[in-house]
């Protein structure tokens, strides 16, 4: 079934928490991954390979620039699971 | 039809001795940051690298490998006149013919053994292990000698502050000869050249053509960081399993792990991903000698026999992966 906005949030928090060490209260919507969560480039690309398996979704190299914010990220979540 | 005598060569075939050289030259990040707009953190945070060695002109491509190729030969305990093939793999040796691997030949005193030199970029230790194999095994060379040797400096663009401390110089060589017993596992190997545009030179040598416009720069290696950084950790540890599935092993059998060492952070990113086990030596090489290319697993290798956090008899996964792109896995037992 897919995710809603909350549990792609949520998920997106948890996976932020493991690879950076970020708490996981700090993930909101707004926030934006490299800027406010001090998510680098390289740790961006596991956050994704992580979202990828968590939401069975597909995020090519070439969308992961795009994904800004944590609400970007949610966004492309949800209209790309499967 | 005339019938052909079947080769006859060694039942296995091992690595017997291994020999590295690193530059005289230690290059710290200080010196990086004179062109580039970054700091000594930023570049250890993106890819852990302190220092690496940078060739001087006398340090060149042959004069560095005669070195790490002799130490390989003292290592294995023969002489270089038993050597039966020299294999070097480079990106960086600016004059394609002839091959660098007959001078090489020639002044390790060789002989006359079969020399080439193969371009498989940071794969490239393990594509001229897998021919070295073949070759004692099927009686082409009682001993083959492979060599990764590269000057990387002079393929880097130091005002892009995104690669320019990543490479290195240097040359790591292994000697390969006959086995009573498996010591050198199935190599998975292939290519991927859909993906050819994410690591490459960028500039052809055709753009120096007389006559011609040539670049204001001198080609360097450039890259898709983000996307060589997902394949080289995510798609190269299904290879890495592969390699352990084809000897036969799993990564509890493991006792060294030595994979190309291009950035801390793919090595790091790998680990976790393969999961292995705590007692697994891992080469972190690229601390102090950067991105050597088809260098890098001869020289971590050496260095992790030479300092004891290896030993002989060890086995040891190593995995070769970059341009092309290409890559190369197999199980090893340290010499």
């Amino acid at each position: 079934m897919a995710a809603t906005e909350k549990e792609i949030v949520d998920g997106l928090a948890e996976i932020v928490n493991e690879i950076a060490g970020i708490p996981v209260e700090d993930v909101q919507l707004d926030k934006s991954f490299t800027d406010d969560l001090d998510v680098d480039s390289l740790s961006m690309v596991e956050v994704v390979v992580a979202a990828e398996e968590r939401f069975d979704v597909k995020i090519p190299d070439d969308d992961v620039k795009n994904l800004k914010t944590v609400g970007d990220a949610t966004k492309y979540i949800l209209e790309h699971q499967a | 039809m005339a019938k052909i005598k079947p080769s006859q060569g060694a039942a296995y075939a091992r690595i017997l001795g291994v020999g590295g050289y690193r530059p005289t030259r230690v290059v710290p990040n200080e010196v990086i940051l004179e062109k580039i707009d970054s700091s000594d953190e930023w570049i250890r945070s993106r890819s852990g690298i302190a220092t690496r060695h940078w060739a001087s002109p006398e340090e060149t491509v042959a004069a560095m490998s005669v070195e790490a190729g002799g130490k390989a030969i003292a290592d294995a305990g023969i002489t270089p006149e038993q050597i039966g093939a020299v294999i070097v793999s480079t990106v960086s040796h600016f004059k394609q013919t002839p091959a660098v691997a007959t001078e090489i030949a020639d002044k390790l005193g060789a002989g006359k053994p079969a020399a080439f030199d193969i371009s498989a970029g940071c794969a490239g230790f393990g594509y001229g292990l897998t021919l070295a194999k073949g070759m004692v095994t099927d009686g082409s060379a009682e001993y083959a000698l492979v060599i990764g040797v590269e000057r990387l400096s002079d393929l880097t663009d130091l005002e892009d502050r995104a690669t320019a401390f990543l490479f290195g110089d240097g040359a790591g060589a292994v000697v390969v000869g006959p086995a009573k017993e498996p010591a050198i596992g199935p190599t998975v190997w292939g290519s991927e050249g859909d993906k050819s545009e994410t690591i490459k030179q960028t500039e052809s040598w055709e753009a120096y053509r007389e006559g011609g416009v040539a670049p204001a720069k001198f080609p360097a290696i450039t890259q898709e960081g983000q996307a060589v950084f997902r394949w080289a950790v995510f798609e190269m540890a299904k290879v890495a399993q592969q390699a352990l599935d084809a000897a036969g092993i799993t990564a509890d059998d493991l006792d060294v792990f030595i994979p190309h060492q291009a950035n801390m952070r793919i090595i790091d990113s790998m680990v976790k991903t393969l999961k292995l086990p705590e007692h697994v030596t891992v080469a972190r090489d690229v601390e102090t000698t950067g991105n050597t290319s088809a260098a890098s697993i001869p020289l971590a290798m050496e260095r992790l026999l030479a300092t004891g956090e290896a030993k002989s008899g060890d086995t040891a996964l190593v995995i070769g992966f970059g341009a092309g792109l290409v890559y190369a896995a197999t199980v090893v037992t340290l010499p």
